[in-house]
């Protein structure tokens, strides 16, 4: 099996690479590139994603193709793919982290700033909170609801299906932490970084 | 509910790991890789490595030190000491680094704290502030607590929000390697005044230092000797934060 780590200068994904192989070990070939027709062969991709909603889509948006590519894979093939962070963000119609920017539109939603509620709340949203899981999800099999998981974000995805929510965290307000909808998959937190249950997520995936 | 975090600190020369008293007096003790897998595999919810003297010496070895652990951890790693430019924050970051802490540079030019915070967002700047009370409150040092600076530490850390940082790392220079307990009233001040996470440091000695230290305002709370001369672990910390209605990640 194949899967692809899509390098797109989002930021620093040494930590999503470092995990994938970790887990894939021997048995899954991860590849880490931008290439079009690599993606495009692909059995699975990730989508990471770090700064900001615009940077991230204004990045994919400059390697010619890659949109139409990414489109290609999840939406006429159904094939699996994991956006992490800004990587599930782009999912969404819309959002407005810096100025209002058009996202892929895997999702129908959109990406807006976390309500401090009147600077009761820090932001980013920082550290190890727990998921409500809502929905039984193929990336979440042995997964215990309740669980920890690391965040690090100061926008959230909000959907207008609510469907496709699979996990919830609270912090100011119910933060959607997870979606799945058919063949996409989307973490707003890092399994990455997040010990051995964030390991677990990625194996679920890879395991699909 | 978001928990608070506990952050053990590894303080690393020439790729291994020291611990001093007030920054001098540096022991050897190991090796960070190790120590950093012991500190995950215990529940560590993130780690932070200081390159103490980076800002005067060759400071390559750490560049190799944190691929190694990124490797081995997979719990946030923060990495600070001797960062100068958006060049050298790229470098950690492409190691492997989750965070890159700046100090010295984030005082001299803030323009760094901005370009890094644009170019590779918030969530990886935290920007560490060494403070040392003085008539009017207190002043923030450079260079790894050896410069003064004249300039007002509070007013810094605001600085640095609007800059861009997403994290603020307070250390109280008169209560570092004192185990005498964080300036409680220096992180009130700072964790008051901006809206970012600030993380405590400076001085524990105790597990109540850590009771303390939260209860200040602060969201995580760094501690290195109590966690690397082994007097407590990390899961005897956390128990005990938990008994004292403190929220962690158990």
């Amino acid at each position: 099996m194949n899967v692809t780590i899509i390098d797109y200068n989002s930021g620093n994904i040494s930590s999503v690479i470092n995990s994938f192989k970790e887990v894939a070990k021997d048995k899954v070939n991860i590849e880490v590139t931008s290439d079009l027709i690599k993606i495009k062969t692909a059995d699975k991709v990730v989508l990471p994603g770090q700064g900001s909603f615009k940077s991230c889509v204004d990045a994919l948006n400059n390697i010619e193709g890659l949109v139409d590519t990414l489109n290609g894979f999840t939406i006429n093939n159904k094939k699996p793919l994991l956006g992490i962070c800004v990587g599930l963000q782009m999912f969404a119609d819309i959002g407005y982290e810096e100025t209002e920017t058009k996202g892929l539109g895997w999702v129908s939603g959109k990406v807006s700033k976390i309500d401090n509620q009147n600077r009761n709340y820090k932001l980013p949203h920082i550290g190890w909170n727990q998921i409500n899981i809502v929905k039984d999800s193929k990336i979440f099999k042995g997964i215990e609801n309740k669980s920890h998981m690391y965040f690090v974000h100061s926008y959230e995805f909000i959907p207008e299906d609510k469907s496709v929510i699979s996990a919830t965290t609270d912090y100011s307000s119910n933060i959607v932490c997870s979606v799945e909808k058919e063949n996409i998959f989307g973490t707003q937190f890092h399994p990455e970084k997040s010990d051995k249950i964030g390991l677990q997520i990625i194996q679920n995936f890879l395991n699909l | 509910m978001l928990k608070n975090r506990i952050i053990p600190c590894l303080d690393v020369k020439n790729g291994r790991v020291v611990k001093g008293i007030n920054f001098v007096d540096l022991k050897d003790a190991g090796d960070p890789v190790e120590q950093a897998k012991i500190y995950s595999d215990g529940g560590a919810d993130e780690i932070c490595f200081l390159d103490i003297t980076a800002s005067n010496e060759n400071r390559e070895t750490i560049y190799d030190v944190v691929d190694k652990t990124s490797k081995k951890c997979f719990v946030p790693l923060t990495v600070g000491g001797g960062v100068r430019s958006v060049e050298d924050i790229n470098k950690l970051l492409n190691c492997g680094a989750d965070k890159v802490s700046i100090n010295t540079a984030a005082v001299q030019n803030s323009k760094v704290v901005e370009d890094s915070s644009r170019k590779f967002g918030s969530q990886c700047i935290v920007v560490a502030i060494d403070a040392k009370r003085n008539e009017d409150g207190w002043e923030i040092f450079t260079h790894g607590g050896r410069n003064s600076t004249g300039i007002n530490a509070l007013e810094f850390a605001s600085k640095m929000e609007k800059c861009g940082a997403g994290e603020l790392l307070v250390t109280s220079m008169d209560k570092d390697g004192t185990q005498s307990g964080y300036d409680i009233e220096l992180m009130k001040k700072v964790s008051s005044m901006v809206n970012i996470p600030v993380i405590a440091s400076g001085g524990v000695g105790t597990l109540d230092h850590l009771v303390d230290g939260i209860k200040s305002g602060a969201s995580a709370v760094l501690a290195a000797s109590i966690f690397h001369y082994g007097n407590y672990s990390i899961n005897e910390a956390k128990q005990y934060l938990a008994s004292k209605d403190i929220p962690v990640r158990i």
